[in-house]
């Protein structure tokens, strides 16, 4: 047993989703990243004297919306409370948050690996809030807070509706975290209520790590990681705290409860100043709102909008449809696809065909002309007729191929162009029998060759006989009855 | 809730208000002095009554998602204190995060 | 002094429509007579000279255009709490002593709308919190009936503007009793609406939850007419309550018959003088005499009203105020890093008062101690509720006295807690968020003065019911003229 193997991580996440909205939580500023500093500010985000705040009604919906997604409940009561601390970034220094009474009770996250199986972690809580403002640290060297002499505080953020998440600890590896951070993001991202960029800060994560000795059941002490801006550097720095801690176990240490600061360049976690005093955020109710009280048929209504979530297609598509793990991930991932999938799906019944056009010829025509397949003249309509077209053998996977060609510009239905063109299948013997005894007549020399042992040549003759047909002859039948003739 | 001895220096920390020696003596005991008339609280017995954050009941106060006015950046930043190019500055930022 | 300017605002709108006098020859006297009083009474801490004469030429115009604004041309006093649009809002705070405000308050932007005319910024208790005036950091009020005393505060400029005859309309907020308190010190009628009627945006918190803006005049009708522009909902503050708005103005009342007035057990009168108690023996004997039935009522937990007010305010104070920290606007004092210079900027900024109440409101608010103060004293104020809705099974008003003693001298309550009695009989109202107004009932000649000092009457009436309380205050005002005994010595004579 590796050292590695003698003791077990313990994982919980704290993700902070900044909700996408025109406008912000508690005022009318644009919600948008990017703008020029201190442009889109207010009274109320501001915090000037006198101003108050109302809330977003777009927000509290986008907020139930991912909490029935992610199977939590919607108490009828919730309400909005103040957490005070001060902070420059923070223009009323307070936050408007969510204490005891969130919008949205419990839930979990399932999420699946790489190899297909499906975990699943539950959340402790999911609340709505305030994000802060921006500041930049500046006099020191590298932009860091440590080392700075004074900072640059931009307000635009500030007052954006920001949905906190927390999960249990139950999570056991890095590459258990990602996939839940991943499922997260996909299921937000489904229901449009984030665009979830881990380099707009749109999605920002930070880990709460510990170890244990492999059958313990006590909590380890925990650090918690920040400043993790990308998947990839979630899943370097769990691992690279796992291996730091077991480390110190190993060699006789104890590890300290503190907050460390990802360097991904280096690759390595440094101890960020300690707190200098406990928190003591007095939260109670803010008095400038009123409490939220969320009615069953609101509730009803908002989960009808609720879309097919990607952890469910992902459980179709790798159980019921037989895909592999890579094609149903690919599906999922690829914006609209996985809509325009499903829609196939229905329509021909055949899940399998279906994969194989829209992994096939239409991503690859959507690769080379950047359109999505739901932006190209293909419908869902048109794939099922194409496939019924091989099904019944009417054609042949040459001519299915130049249809999906025509479709994709905008010739519209396969099944008419076909009609139109005679494009049909030959399958009548006595018709490719014309066509072979043509060609074989048309090619001594290779004919001679065959009959000399050189089977191979028959490749050829079949793509003669395939091409006098115009493509339209049964290429089995070809086969067989060449075959025959040369025999 | 019997007047506990009201520590002034650490309270003072948390709405970060500088006080002087004479500050957190004086404060300290008018604030001793208003506790002990607030402590007839106790006499009441609340064990079954509900709090009251609001006495409107209102519910579902809400506003539609749409952009309004912001500010003129020159309007926000000519109250600045401290600014530097369209940031407000602020000293060296230490402690938390 | 212009004979203009002692008229009711009532009387000033209705020459006005009838273009007796223009709103610029109306302003320009208000502001030859602020010149003149100012050194004496110090109502104003800015004098809206040119916002004032700007206003006036435009609602000349309306006037000549056919409209008949409701306020056409009436000076106001706007009390420095609330914000409007490039005019120094300081809170009487040297936290916020040069700041000009960006926006204006719903309330003041309606009142402006309705043709009012903003004549100043008006001093008042530091963020509101005092009873007299003195809180101020940045003036000195005197009450214009006696300027060796305190005009009352929180709203004490507002209140002496108006009985100064420096403005017909005063706007005041009332946390606890900062409108009624003023109003009965300076023989005016100050009316706390329901709590949600007019809205706070724009108005610089103290304690959210109790903060209610309304007016300070010579006259019921017209605190009813300033209440009919400001009132009603505004879907930029989220406790506005959003219920049919009813006017007043058009249902003020000349008898009492058929209404109910509950006389407070707990609110007797005798512990306060002879003189005193005489004064509101008389004053419910006018209301009977006016066609009320007089009924006995209990609230047995008022008197917990000024504990839990000390508690409530002050946790919503200590959250309200965190965001004067020298980063984006007012005052900052430098430190070497950023949490040195919050507290020299917030310890500099604020005076005693304020900050006796932030640390009150955090200490409250703080782990361990949540659950036994705030949450406590929210149950409390629940009591209390609770005490009024039975009371007014059994009538349809209240009549109490608005304060306990008329207006008292500069620095005769040194202590915090003497001067937080000043509030005893109008907290109870405010935690219960209902409308509630005074109205001068009488005069009493205090020790050592040399004139009769006004006192006032608290009406208060259920959530919502601001028809009825100032039909019935109307009556009463109209029988008794109480008010015009004296007029402020000025040298003007009535
Ligand atoms: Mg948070
Ligand atoms: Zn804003």
């Amino acid at each position: 047993m590796s050292v590695m193997e003698k003791y077990e991580a313990v994982i919980g996440i704290e993700c902070h989703v900044e909700l996408k909205t025109e406008s912000k939580m508690f005022c009318g500023c644009r919600n948008v990243f990017g703008a020029e500093p201190n442009t889109n500010v207010c009274p109320v985000c501001l915090a000037l004297p006198g101003a108050l705040p109302v809330p977003n009604a777009a927000a509290i919906e986008h907020m139930i919306r991912a909490g029935l997604a992610v199977g939590a409940t919607i108490p009828t009561f919730s309400k909005f409370d103040r957490k005070n601390y001060f902070y420059p970034d923070m223009p009323k220094d307070y936050q408007i948050s969510q204490f005891d009474m969130p919008i949205t009770q419990g839930g979990v996250i399932r999420y699946w690996l790489e190899d297909g199986r499906i975990g699943e972690c539950r959340l402790t809580r999911i609340h709505l809030e305030e994000d802060t403002g921006k500041s930049t640290h500046a006099g020191s060297t590298d932009g860091r807070i440590a080392g700075s002499t004074f900072s640059l505080v931009d307000y635009n953020r500030a007052g954006v509706p920001l949905m906190e998440c927390v999960s249990e600890p139950e999570i056991h590896s890095a590459q258990e975290a990602v996939a839940f951070l991943e499922s997260f993001r996909r299921t937000l991202l489904a229901l449009g209520v984030s665009d979830v960029k881990m380099e707009e800060g749109s999605l920002r994560c930070d880990a709460n790590v510990s170890i244990r000795p492999l059958g313990a059941t006590e909590l380890g002490t925990k650090a918690e990681i920040k400043n993790m801006n990308s998947f990839r550097s979630v899943q370097r720095a769990i691992e690279s705290e796992i291996a730091r801690q077991i480390e110190i176990v190993e060699s006789g240490g104890r590890v300290v409860q503190e907050t460390r600061g990802w360097d991904e360049a280096r690759g390595v976690s440094v101890s960020m100043r300690s707190k200098e005093q406990a928190h003591d955020y007095r939260y109670f109710p803010d008095p400038d709102l009123v409490p939220l009280e969320i009615g069953a048929e609101r509730v009803n209504a908002l989960r009808a909008t609720i879309p097919p979530l990607p952890i469910e297609r992902f459980e179709r598509y790798t159980g019921t449809y037989g895909l592999n793990v890579k094609q149903a991930t690919q599906l999922i991932d690829n914006g609209s696809l996985a809509e325009f999938f499903d829609a196939c799906v229905r329509v021909s019944k055949n899940p399998q065909s279906a994969t194989n056009f829209v992994l096939g010829d239409l991503s690859r025509l959507a690769n080379e002309s950047g359109i999505a397949v739901s932006d190209s003249g293909v419908s869902p309509e048109h794939v099922g007729e194409l496939i019924a077209l091989v099904e019944s053998k009417t054609i042949n996977s040459k001519i299915a191929k130049d249809l999906v060609e025509r479709m994709w510009k905008g010739d519209g239905s396969p099944k008419a162009i076909v009609e139109r063109e005679g494009l049909a299948q030959t399958s009548d013997p006595s018709a490719i029998e014309g066509f072979v005894l043509a060609v074989i007549e048309a090619n001594p020399g290779p004919v001679a060759e065959y009959k000399a042992g050189k089977t191979n040549v028959a490749g050829f003759l079949v793509g003669q006989i395939m091409k006098a047909s115009k493509g339209k002859a049964d290429p089995a039948l070809v086969q067989s009855l060449l075959k025959a003739k040369l025999e | 809730m019997s007047s506990p001895k009201i520590d002034v220096a650490y309270v003072a920390k948390l709405a970060r208000i500088a006080l002087t020696d004479e500050e957190i003596t004086r404060f300290g005991s008018q604030l001793g002095d208003l506790l002990e008339h607030v402590a007839a609280l106790e006499k009441l017995d609340v064990s079954a009554i509900a709090a009251t954050a609001q006495v409107v009941e209102s519910r579902n106060v809400d506003r539609p998602d749409i952009v309004g006015e912001s500010l003129k950046r020159d309007v926000v930043l000519s109250m600045a204190p401290s600014k530097q190019g369209a940031f407000f500055r602020v000293p060296q930022i230490i402690g938390e995060s | 002094m212009h004979p203009f300017l002692m008229k009711s605002a009532r009387e000033m709108r209705d020459a006005i429509w009838q273009r007796e006098i223009s709103a610029v020859e109306l302003t320009e006297a208000t502001l030859t007579h602020v010149a003149a009083v100012e050194p004496e009474i110090g109502s104003y801490i800015s004098v809206l000279d040119e916002h004032a004469r700007t206003a006036a030429a435009k609602l000349d115009a309306r006037v000549a255009a056919g409209e008949k604004p409701l306020l056409a041309g009436i000076p106001t006093s706007v009390k420095d709490n609330m914000c409007l649009t490039g005019t120094r809002t300081t809170c009487g705070s040297k936290i916020l002593e040069h700041w000009v405000a960006p926006y204006t308050a719903t309330a003041v932007e309606r009142c402006i709308d309705a043709g009012a005319i903003p004549i100043g910024k008006s001093n008042m208790d530091e963020f509101a919190m005092g009873s007299s005036c003195e809180n101020s950091a940045l003036m000195v009020t005197r009450n214009p009936y006696d300027v060796s005393r305190v005009p009352g505060g929180s709203s004490g400029g507002s209140a002496a503007a108006v009985a100064a005859y420096e403005a017909a309309l005063g706007f005041g907020s009332d946390t606890g009793g900062s409108i009624r308190e003023p109003a009965a010190f300076c023989n005016l009628v100050g009316f706390k609406p329901t709590y949600g009627r007019v809205s706070r945006y724009g108005l610089i918190a103290f304690a959210s939850s109790l903060d209610q803006i309304g007016p300070l005049t010579r006259t019921v009708e017209d605190a009813a007419l300033m209440y009919d522009a400001i009132g009603g909902h505004d879907a930029r503050d989220a406790t506005s309550v959003n219920v049919p708005f009813e006017t007043t103005a058009d249902h003020l009342r000349t008898d009492l018959r058929g209404v109910r007035i509950g006389i407070v057990k707990e609110f007797a009168t005798d512990g306060l003088g002879a003189e005193i108690n005489g004064v509101y023996a008389k004053a419910y004997q006018d209301l009977a005499a006016l066609g009320a039935e007089l009924v006995d009522v209990t609230l047995p937990t008022a008197e917990y009203g000024l504990a839990t007010y000390y508690l409530i305010a002050p946790a919503e104070c200590s959250s309200n105020l965190a965001r004067f920290d020298g980063v984006r606007y007012g005052l900052r004092v430098d430190g070497g890093n950023i949490g040195e210079m919050y507290e020299r900027t917030r310890a500099q900024g604020f005076g005693p008062e304020v900050k006796r109440r932030i640390l009150i409101g955090t200490y409250a608010l703080s782990s361990g101690y949540y659950d036994a103060y705030y949450v406590r004293a929210q149950k409390a104020r629940t009591l209390i509720s609770q005490d009024f809705a039975r009371a007014f099974a059994s009538c349809d008003l209240i009549a109490c006295p608005a304060a306990s003693s008329p207006a008292f001298g500069f620095a005769a309550k040194s202590d915090p807690y003497s001067m937080y009695l000043m509030d005893y009989y109008t907290i109870p109202m405010s935690l219960a968020g209902l409308p509630a107004l005074s109205v001068p009932c009488g005069w009493v000649q205090p020790d050592g003065a040399s004139q009769p000092m006004p006192m006032g009457l608290q009406l208060c009436a259920p959530l919502f019911a601001e028809r009825p309380l100032l039909g019935a205050a109307h009556a009463y005002e109209q029988a008794t003229h109480h008010a015009r005994l004296r007029t402020p010595g000025l040298g003007v004579s009535a």
